[in-house]
């Protein structure tokens, strides 16, 4: 089965905007799903340059799925999501 | 609750503002590009997440960005468009001196602190209630427990021991979380903070849910320094090297590119600090005081001043980091103005009472700065520091590391017995308020104090959540010499 792939992104806007309080899912995601979900916290993904979103940062993707305004619960529930689809 | 997670939604909102301030700010029109932020924040047929309606959301959005541009909300008439209050705080010169301000449009939400019976009371037999009341404040009609409000006293010892936890104990955030009594809500219920009280610990701000209680920002005053070609010099204090996930080189060099001359350690004051205050230390213990208390943080001075003057003979007459610091900084620039960077709201405080720091920057604003001119830290090569400070100076930002640092010099026969206060509350003041009157603190001989849990790193206002700042922090204090080797030179 392929493995969910979750990309925290720790560029500065989305570190300031709230993506701090997202490191957390780094611990939290293999605790939960083991080997069936990849996490790690990656450089800009360039989302929030563009116009004005840096409002809706901290972005999260989740395999290719953009999260805005990302929150743990969020991206718990998308993996939930993915993983319930595979 | 974990050290320093404000709700993150309300910090969202207010870091949102402040780069949306700063963008207006450097563009072509501030004022009325100040006046469309809660229409492009709010703009038509958009979503209401929060309020009743679309209006509401920009009348708040509206107050908010009055705290942004620095001045206070509670003074500011109703009328005044944004453009014009915009115009005021750029041609202000002298920034105020209350470092809080309260909205009251969003603090509406809160009913009064009372104890309150809820659906779940059985009206039972025992009714341990009415006995648990010492003011006779409870009695059963219809089958059910009534508080009487004349003579209730919120004790909520009727809560504690219902059996059916049908009693509930309603709190208002801010008032709770004050540790000193300085925020309640007047008659109108309305939260008023008393200024005379308050020792800007910035509790209240991280407690309210609704995010009403906001920190008047200096923002303005520094990028118009900047804009008018003034020499400003960073003061980092060490906290800063947690808040974001680059080295504390590449942090130097993303700052300086926002328009400072320089970027100075905070940690080079705190190695001033750590030698006076062992010396001083050790001078107390020879001359028979029982304990001494630390002074380097701002709320805790504050606290002194306002609340505990019996405490000052026991407090350290060494003055704090940013004094040092800011003293070393003016006397090689004297043309230069300070700007200190701070985890907290308290040092607002003190720098306006030292002549030497000339604004304050907190580390969110200093986020949102970097959000709004989308600088990313990473992409800096990085360069060091002009001097560098010592492990025990970089550690002051971690509850116990000023106490460890004052214990680095002090011999094997002279070594503190340190008592840590973890963090300002109703119960520490209590017992400090104890020490103060019996002269003596049965627990150690050097009462390290910090306002916030977890030291600077658990300050109100900055970006980084605890463990991930303190892991950052402690692997620069890693690389860092001994403060004995950097004092000697």
């Amino acid at each position: 089965m392929e493995k969910v792939s979750v990309k925290v992104c720790l560029g500065t806007t989305c570190f300031v905007m709230g993506s701090a309080n997202l490191q957390e899912l780094i611990d939290i995601v293999p605790q939960k799903y083991g080997d069936k979900v990849d996490v790690s916290g990656v450089p800009c993904l360039g989302l929030c340059a563009t116009d004005w979103e840096f409002s809706k940062a901290p972005y999260v993707k989740v395999d290719n799925d953009v999260i805005k305004e990302a929150t743990v619960e969020k991206v718990l529930a998308a993996v939930d999501a993915k993983l319930g689809k595979k | 609750m974990a050290i320093n997670t404000p709700p993150k939604q309300t910090s969202h909102l207010k870091r949102e503002i402040l780069v949306r301030l700063i963008k207006a700010y450097l563009s072509d029109n501030f004022e009325e590009a100040t006046r469309m932020i809660p229409y492009d924040m709010r703009p038509k047929g958009s979503e209401v997440p929060y309020r009743c309606c679309i209006h509401k959301e920009r009348a708040i959005l509206r107050d908010r960005t009055i705290a942004g541009l620095g001045l206070s909300i509670e003074n500011a008439d109703d009328t005044e468009l944004l453009s014009t209050l915009a115009r005021k705080a750029e041609e202000r010169t002298e920034i105020e001196k209350n470092p809080l301000t309260v909205l009251h449009t969003a603090c509406q939400g809160c009913v009064p602190s009372r104890i309150y019976v809820t659906d779940l009371c059985q009206g039972c037999v025992a009714r341990p209630c009415q006995s648990a009341c010492k003011f006779g404040a409870i009695k059963v009609e219809n089958g059910k427990s009534v508080i009487d409000p004349e003579k209730c006293k919120n004790c909520g010892m009727c809560a504690q021991v219902c059996p059916y936890q049908a009693i509930a104990k309603i709190i208002v955030p801010c008032e709770n979380a004050c540790p000193v009594g300085a925020i309640a809500k007047d008659e109108n219920g309305l939260a008023q903070i008393d200024f005379d009280k308050c020792i800007s610990c910035g509790k209240c701000v991280s407690a309210c849910p609704f995010g009403a209680v906001h920190k008047k920002s200096q923002l303005i005053d520094i990028l118009k320094a900047i804009k008018n070609n003034e020499k400003l010099v960073a003061m980092v204090a060490p906290a800063i090297f947690g808040q974001l996930p680059c080295t504390p080189q590449q942090l130097k060099d993303a700052i300086l590119s926002l328009g400072f001359a320089d970027v100075i350690e905070v940690a080079e004051g705190a190695d001033i600090t750590t030698k006076n205050e062992a010396a001083e230390f050790k001078e107390r213990m020879e001359e028979g005081q029982k304990f001494m208390t630390t002074s380097c943080c701002a709320g805790y001075n504050e606290l002194v001043e306002k609340h505990v003057p019996e405490l000052k003979p026991f407090r350290s007459e060494t003055k704090t980091p940013a004094y040092y610091t800011a003293e070393i900084v003016k006397k090689e620039n004297p043309n230069a103005k300070t700007v200190f960077f701070s985890p907290c709201i308290a040092k607002r405080r003190e720098a306006t009472q030292n002549p030497n720091i000339d604004f304050v920057l907190n580390y969110d604003e200093l986020g949102a700065w970097f959000v709004a001119l989308n600088v990313q830290v990473t992409n800096f090569e990085g360069s060091d520091f002009r001097k560098e400070s010592s492990a025990q100076a970089r550690n002051f930002a971690v509850t116990g590391g000023v106490a460890g640092a004052v214990n680095s010099l002090l011999e094997d026969d002279e070594k503190a017995k340190p008592y840590i206060v973890d963090g300002l509350n109703k119960q520490s003041i209590r017992d400090l308020k104890k020490f103060a009157k019996n002269g003596v603190c049965e627990f150690g001989n050097l009462i390290e104090v910090m306002a916030c849990p977890g030291g600077c790193l658990g300050g109100s206002n900055t970006i980084n959540a605890y463990k991930p700042a303190l892991k950052q922090l402690t692997a620069y204090v890693g690389e860092s010499p001994e403060i004995k080797d950097v004092i000697k030179e």
